[in-house]
């Protein structure tokens, strides 16, 4: 295995790698325990064009990173996706995580696939596209996941705009049975 | 099917979405070819509840009770890695005596889990009377739970800022004899698992899933670790107050020199957990300091704080299952999250099914979907599907061929 970055030089080489397409980075450490012990994770913004090369990248760090989950914000004009990986399992708390956020335009929700890089990816792709509408380019399996396939069409459960749920929460008694 | 077809074709056998080894609701689709499985494909989603939806109408005291109802097994994990992010949002420091019994808690978990699990994979294979034995063990550790956290279940423990009860001087007695009960008790459980012929027979070589293909699925916790992933959060980050502890992963080869991934391996890592959740529980015991067990006892208060409090984070912690993270985003002058996004292992868990699966055989179907430890809910039905005729196989005959085969293996 290469060796091990610190938390501000994995920052620096993601900042070299991409320079202004990576923004709003922040290092979150708390101490925990009585040895005062940290943890960190590490959040970044960053372009949709660079998307796939930072999970590439992240993969020179770790052959395997560890994607959780994605999980995701509708911001009103866009839609914020956020993946997160964890490297450096393994060692005595040398984890450290990095959420990757990329913010998508509602009129054109569109984002390539990491599946090819992390095929675990698979099912957390699938569920970002029934409950937030997005599209993810290339995905190997499109159908739904979690919701059922007689959930109305266009209708995504975690928008909070008219797309959303709200108004079939409210209106139960309309929805065809 | 007519006498005189003499091609090879596969059949499909659609099990779930009420189903076999499983307590929760999954359909499969197996595709058949004889008795070797060639494809599988499985659909989620049955018991969707829009939980982390419900949340956005709650304040984050309610959602801990939310949150414990996710799963029954898991009811400590869930609102806890709640808290975990909440807190890290809203800098919640948590007094140094809760980390502790927020470990405590977490361990007796683990054990209940694994224990309940040894049960239920004892029961695929067709062992009975070792379903009885384990679940009796099981009462065990529920009635400490009972004693010291007032429920069996959805324990109500943990708060945010710490927890809700103390363990005192009063309560050691009863923790030291159950942990002795389970330590006397253990090598009976090792020698039924781990040395029977018959378990042996069933379990090694069965449902493999190589270091490769669990790296790259993501799968966490036991699953992970049996096929030689060293991954637990407990050990790869400081969280509660395990960076005190001496926690190491286990891994097969700790036992018997070897990884090979499959359901014996499995076997031996959860059995292995519970006897390093007996040890975390005494460390903790002499560790702990005294003090305070919550930040800030009234909750009024605390929805205050957060109510001012925005931001996002995460909470991670090692459930039973494995890695359980919940991401959190707050708005300030919100009392409900923005976002609650929930996701438990058994999600990472399923993708890992599929080369498990393929190449074995119908009857260890509930065996190797129940050595990955899924959340579950079983009834009765499995329609198997032969050439357009349909007829149906139920939840018992399934079972009655996994019985059967260990019954052919013992001759």
């Amino acid at each position: 295995m290469t060796k091990q970055l610190t938390p501000e030089e994995i920052v620096k080489s993601f900042k070299d790698e991409f320079k202004t397409k990576i923004k709003d980075i922040r290092i979150e450490k708390r101490t925990k325990s009585s040895a005062k012990h940290e943890f960190v994770h590490i959040w970044m913004k960053i372009d949709k064009s660079v998307f796939r090369d930072t999970v590439k990248h992240l993969a020179t760090l770790q052959k395997y990173p560890h994607l959780a989950v994605a999980s995701g914000n509708d911001l009103g004009k866009t839609i914020e996706l956020i993946y997160h990986f964890s490297i450096y399992y393994g060692g005595h708390l040398d984890e450290i995580s990095i959420n990757i956020s990329v913010e998508l335009p509602k009129s054109k929700p569109e984002i390539e696939t990491i599946t090819d890089i992390i095929p675990g990816a698979l099912i957390t792709e699938r569920e970002k596209q029934e409950m937030l509408g997005v599209k993810i380019k290339g995905i190997p399996d499109s159908r739904r996941v979690f919701i059922s396939d007689d959930f109305p069409k266009g209708m995504y459960p975690w928008r909070k705009d008219e797309t959303g749920p709200q108004k079939m929460a409210r209106n139960l008694h309309e929805v065809k049975k | 099917m007519s006498a005189k077809q003499t091609t090879k074709t596969t059949y499909q056998i659609p099990i779930g979405p009420i189903h076999p080894a499983l307590k929760e609701p999954v359909a499969f689709e197996f595709e058949i070819d004889g008795e070797k499985i060639v494809d599988v494909d499985v659909k989620l989603g049955h018991v969707h509840r829009a939980v982390e939806w419900a949340a956005t109408k709650r304040n984050p005291i309610q959602i801990l009770y939310l949150a414990e109802r996710i799963c029954g097994i898991c009811s400590y994990c869930h609102p806890t890695a709640f808290a975990l992010a909440v807190e890290n949002i809203a800098d919640i420091e948590v007094p140094e005596r809760a980390e502790y019994l927020r470990v405590i808690q977490a361990e007796l978990e683990r054990i209940c889990s694994h224990i309940l699990w040894a049960g239920v994979a004892a029961h695929e294979l067709g062992f009975d009377s070792v379903l009885f034995l384990t679940w009796q063990m099981r009462e065990k550790i529920l009635d400490l739970t009972e004693y010291l956290t007032g429920n069996r279940i959805t324990k109500g423990i943990i708060t945010i800022g710490g927890v809700r009860r103390d363990i005192t001087k009063e309560h050691l007695p009863k923790i030291y004899e159950t942990l002795n009960y389970f330590k006397d008790n253990f090598e009976k459980l090792r020698k039924i698992f781990l040395d029977d012929k018959t378990v042996r027979m069933r379990a090694q070589g069965c449902g493999i899933l190589t270091k490769e293909d669990a790296l790259k699925l993501c799968a966490v916790g036991p699953t992970a670790r049996a096929s030689g992933v060293k991954k637990d959060v407990r050990v790869d980050q400081a969280y509660f107050s395990c960076a005190d502890l001496d926690i190491e992963c286990i891994t097969p080869e700790i036992l018997t020199g070897e990884v090979n991934g499959d359901v014996y391996d499995r076997i031996i890592v959860r059995l292995l957990e519970v006897k390093q959740s007996i040890d975390l529980i005494e460390q903790c015991i002499d560790k702990m300091p005294a003090g305070d067990i919550v930040s800030e006892p009234k909750v009024a208060k605390v929805l205050a704080t957060l109510k001012k409090a925005s931001g996002e984070s995460i909470g991670r912690m090692e459930a039973p299952r494995g890695e359980v993270i919940h991401y959190v985003k707050l708005e300030a002058g919100n009392e409900s999250p923005f976002t609650w996004k929930v996701r438990a292992p058994t999600y990472n868990n399923i993708m890992p099914w599929v080369p498990m699966l393929l190449g074995e055989q119908i009857a260890d179907i509930p065996i190797v979907a129940a050595s990955t430890d899924p959340c579950m809910s079983c009834t009765n039905r499995v329609a198997v599907i032969e050439s357009g005729k349909k007829y149906e196989l139920n939840r018992e005959e399934l079972h009655k061929m996994s019985v059967e085969k260990t019954r052919r293996l013992m001759r």
